[in-house]
């Protein structure tokens, strides 16, 4: 037996990872990224729209809403850690013609404050721009901070846009486009240093719309959030395999744009992959199966995406490969469909 | 319906009483076209709605969302009857419609939602939503320097929702001098009455030392009524003016009154008129 430093059980390859393991930020190891691209979105954005508001539960610092805070102290409001009075609050000031944009955790947002989001904000259709940090896996805190259905909650409320960018190019796009539309929306919040992928894809983020970043003969993965990000890594990857894979990226959850998803998922000859940072019921996979089964368009079909389980707590790299979206838990997927 | 409906305004000095006997009277005829209803919350809260309505608030009935305006938030929701019954009076709502309550493509369901009727500022029902909106409209129209207030009224049940705390304390933290909240307590619940569901007494004590300007009133006093509302308007402090309403369900109906469980009051079809015979018999009292 070795007397080398490795723990007892452990890879001596691959040294035990920490819960704190990408905690603030979701970028991998010398990956390209830029800081809190939504508190800085926000801030140019407030310049001309004299009416955004910030909102927030006592997480203005995790949700990258303290850049706002510091920019506009005088519209920055603390509503205490109170995602119930939060949303009530934020239908209150859309009311008078402010346009808030409130965060807090996609676990308080989604299920604490459900009702709250539903009757308050949606029913009564109110202007307000919802901006959620730790969306679906991107904490290793356990179930208690693992949004792994914040998608189907908010997909099933009537009026509600729901959003899920991918990296830090997307979201400075996002954030103008929330204002432009008339209503609520939902956006998945990447925080901290966010990673930079698609400005080298000549990509434009467009409410509504999903876009084909990389064409592939033999595999269509259909993505949002960070799950694209793990598309194009695998497409690079199966290349050196002579496997072409094509991303289509979705970052419009709801309104779904199902006339690019028929029109690419009806190519023949492409197995058809959803990837999402989310549980396999109720989220983007089933809204493209949906929507593949009534036009009747039929390809292989399979899923990536979390189990229905109370998720582990543990380092996000570990609990990403087993839960299989991790790009080389999705790329082994893959080959093995194949 | 039998009863003919006296649509044409009254002028602005027709008393309070009257206008509360009007209220009641409007509630009782759209509770004969369910058949069944709230309506012993809104016999119960017709002098504060009267007094709010008809001394306290500033309005256009012509233009319900003229900016001017107070808000004014029915956060229970299943009190409509009552807050239709006083937007006919206002009217903010055209009396005709009275005959429609609760019918399909109506303006006024059953349950308070704001897309369906004029001067319904929010969706109630869900219980324990109002005051979190108010301390949102609070705020609001402090952003705007608007003299209006926000006006809410809730009932001594929400007491149990986590959000009302909630709120009460943040309108306090933002010194929210331009929300007046109305509770009604007639210590009535669906499951029974509110102080055995869930004690909430001493509540002006609570209030108090959560930061609000609290006062305590016989909600069918409408003298007491009408001196809470103007000393919560003056009240020189910055903070959140409460009004504890102490009322009786079904006031003015003796007989309602007098029914117990009356949470959802199901009235035989021959009672309404008596109901109404009733009322009228109160009415110079």
């Amino acid at each position: 037996m070795s007397t080398a430093t490795a723990t007892p059980g452990s890879n001596a390859a691959k040294p035990r990872l920490k819960t704190s393991a990408m905690i603030a930020s979701i970028a991998a190891e010398g990956q390209r990224t830029k800081p809190a691209p939504f508190g800085h979105a926000l801030v140019e954005l407030a310049k001309q729209r004299t009416e955004i508001v910030g909102m927030t539960a006592d997480l203005a610092k995790y949700t990258d809403l303290h850049i706002f805070a510091q920019a506009y102290p005088d519209r920055f409001y603390q509503m205490g850690m109170a995602e119930q009075l939060l949303m009530g609050a934020a239908s209150g000031m859309a009311h008078e013609g402010m346009m808030p944009f409130v965060t807090t955790y996609a676990v308080f947002a989604s299920r604490r404050a459900y009702d709250f989001v539903h009757q308050t904000i949606a029913e009564e259709n109110r202007n307000v721009k919802i901006a959620c940090a730790l969306p679906g896996l991107t904490s290793g805190y356990g179930p208690s901070h693992q949004a792994a259905e914040d998608l189907a909650l908010f997909r099933a409320m009537p009026n509600m846009v729901v959003i899920d960018p991918c990296d830090a190019h997307e979201i400075e796009q996002v954030v103008p486009a929330m204002a432009a539309h008339q209503g609520p929306v939902y956006m998945r919040l990447l925080r901290g240093n966010v990673p930079l992928v698609l400005d080298e894809y000549d990509y434009t983020f467009e409410l509504g719309k999903a876009k084909l970043l990389r064409d592939g003969a033999d595999v269509l993965v259909i993505s949002s959030g960070i799950m694209t990000m793990r598309a194009l890594e695998v497409a690079q990857r199966l290349e050196a395999d002579k496997i072409g894979v094509g991303v289509l990226h979705v970052p419009t959850i709801k309104p779904l744009d199902t006339e690019t998803i028929l029109r690419e998922a009806a190519r023949t000859g492409r197995m058809v992959v959803v990837a999402e940072n989310h549980t396999v019921i109720g989220g983007l996979g089933e809204a493209v199966a949906g929507t593949l089964l009534r036009a009747g368009v039929a390809p292989v079909f399979r899923q990536i995406g979390l189990p229905d389980e109370f998720l582990k707590a543990g380092a996000l790299p570990t609990l990403h490969d087993l839960y299989g979206i991790s790009t080389d838990a999705m790329a082994a997927s893959i080959k093995g469909w194949l | 319906m039998d009863t003919a409906i006296d649509s044409t305004p009254l002028g602005h000095n027709v008393p309070l009483a009257e206008r509360a006997y009007r209220i009641r009277r409007n509630a009782l005829l759209m509770g004969e076209v369910q058949g069944q209803g709230y309506i012993g919350q809104a016999l119960d809260i017709a002098d504060v709605l009267a007094v709010s309505y008809f001394h306290a608030m500033t309005y256009r009935p012509e233009d319900p969302h003229w900016e001017g305006r107070d808000r004014f938030l029915l956060s229970n929701g299943h009190y409509a009857i009552a807050l239709y019954a006083a937007l006919i009076e206002a009217g903010i709502v055209p009396a005709e419609e009275l005959e429609t309550y609760g019918s399909d493509d109506s303006r006024l369901p059953m349950s308070g939602m704001a897309a369906y009727t004029p001067g319904m500022e929010m969706s109630g029902g869900s219980l324990g939503l109002g005051l979190g909106i108010a301390v949102g409209i609070g705020l609001g129209l402090k952003r705007k320097n608007s003299a209006s207030r926000v006006y809410t009224l809730f009932s001594d049940g929400e007491l149990d929702e986590g959000s009302v705390w909630e709120a009460i304390m943040s309108a306090a933290h933002y010194k929210l001098d331009n929300l007046i909240a109305i509770v009604d307590v007639n210590n009535q619940q669906a499951d029974g009455p509110s102080t055995q569901v869930m004690a909430f007494e001493p509540l002006v004590d609570k209030l108090e030392a959560f930061g609000w300007f609290v006062q305590r009133v016989d909600g069918n006093d409408m003298d007491a009524v009408v001196a809470a509302f103007d000393a919560a308007k003056s009240h020189p402090e910055p903070k959140p003016r409460m009004i504890v309403c102490d009322t009786r369900m079904g006031k003015g109906v003796p007989f309602l009154e007098a029914r117990e469980k009356n949470h959802f009051i199901r009235v035989d079809a021959h009672e309404w008129q008596l109901a109404l015979d009733a009322l009228d018999a109160g009415r110079t009292a």
